[in-house]
């Protein structure tokens, strides 16, 4: 009862009966859900109306005449795709910790997360590069300008999620995320779930549709 | 009200449905790539003859059934207020207006004004 008292005391419910922050975050989240469908949009729309390369699933000629194989690294973007379902499976069990007051768990499952986000986000950086290296720059067709907006917006989101994620996990470090304060980390789980989402579309309409 | 609220943020399910909610995932995302690679090497030619007309239709079912499952059970929809669901379902529901009226509005421009064709 005292511990039913002491967490509403820590939650500001509006009239919906919903938490203002649970509610600030979701409408945050439907908002960049138009943010990120523009980006798709603009994708979909010049796919394919590259004039010269690079191509992304096909051989193209490069300005010497040299056949290149296609840009895009399934192999190692799946990899990165897996890594990414995994850590919202690790951010769940991570805030099921938090919930309980099962500090071991929410800070074992927590810098699981993190370390998934960086590798991901390391993946990208590697890719970017890779494709820089093979003469890829922002403005050398219209696949490499809408590729490189949506995928890099999308990867700023996840760094700006891993930096939430390590903040909240600093608090937990220093015992402050009791039970009644785990929304704090509800609310930073729900932003890593939606740039979760946002990849298991980007996945499918860059990388394996033709 | 409140009590409903503080009620259903504790309801949220087990870890033994976040696991099989997570193999669920891996393994439609296995099949996503399995089918892109049927169709892009060709082989089984029989399998891929048959898939290549509907790997696009394939590859955004897979990709939305995977968008449910973690809507749904990891980002607790299912549990939570049916009010975050509205607000959730009316975003994307403008989210899919947008992409498909920049799409049309580009192929009407291509196709009918091609003076103002921006690749021309």
């Amino acid at each position: 009862m005292a511990h039913a008292e002491a967490h509403a005391d820590e939650h500001h419910y509006t009239a919906t009966g919903i938490d203002n922050k649970k509610l600030a975050i979701w409408t945050f989240i439907g908002s960049e859900c138009m943010f990120f469908a523009s980006l798709i949009g603009v994708y979909l729309t010049y796919k394919g109306r590259d004039v010269s390369g690079p191509k992304p699933h096909a051989e193209w000629l490069d300005k010497a005449g040299v056949l290149q194989e296609q840009m895009l690294e399934i192999p190692l973007v799946t990899f990165g795709t897996a890594l990414l379902l995994f850590s919202s499976f690790f951010v769940v069990l991570a805030l099921n910790g938090a919930q309980r007051g099962n500090r071991k768990q929410l800070i074992g499952w927590l810098v699981a997360t993190i370390f998934c986000g960086v590798f991901f986000v390391g993946m990208q950086v590697y890719e970017f590069s890779h494709f820089a290296h093979r003469g890829m720059g922002y403005t050398t067709n219209l696949f490499a300008s809408t590729f490189y907006t949506l995928t890099g917006f999308h990867g700023t989101h996840v760094t700006l999620g891993l930096l939430w994620l390590i903040s909240v996990l600093v608090v937990a470090l220093r015992g402050k995320l009791p039970p009644e304060k785990a929304l704090n980390l509800e609310m930073a789980a729900l932003y890593w779930h939606f740039v979760d989402v946002v990849w298991i579309v980007i996945f499918p309409v860059v990388y394996l549709i033709r | 009200m409140a009590t409903d609220a503080l009620h259903a943020e504790h309801s949220h399910p087990g870890w033994q449905t976040y696991l099989k909610v997570a193999v669920v995932l891996f393994a439609l995302t296995a099949l996503e790539v399995w089918a892109y690679e049927i169709v892009h090497r060709h082989q089984p030619a029989a399998l891929a003859s048959l898939l290549e007309p509907v790997v696009v239709e394939v590859l955004l079912i897979l990709s939305a059934f995977k968008f449910a499952l973690v809507a749904m059970f990891y980002m607790h929809l299912k549990m939570d207020g049916k009010l975050l669901t509205a607000i959730f379902s009316f975003s994307l529901l403008l989210a899919a207006v947008i992409v498909v009226a920049l799409m049309v509005v580009m192929h009407y421009l291509w196709s009918h004004a091609p003076t103002v064709n921006p690749l021309k």
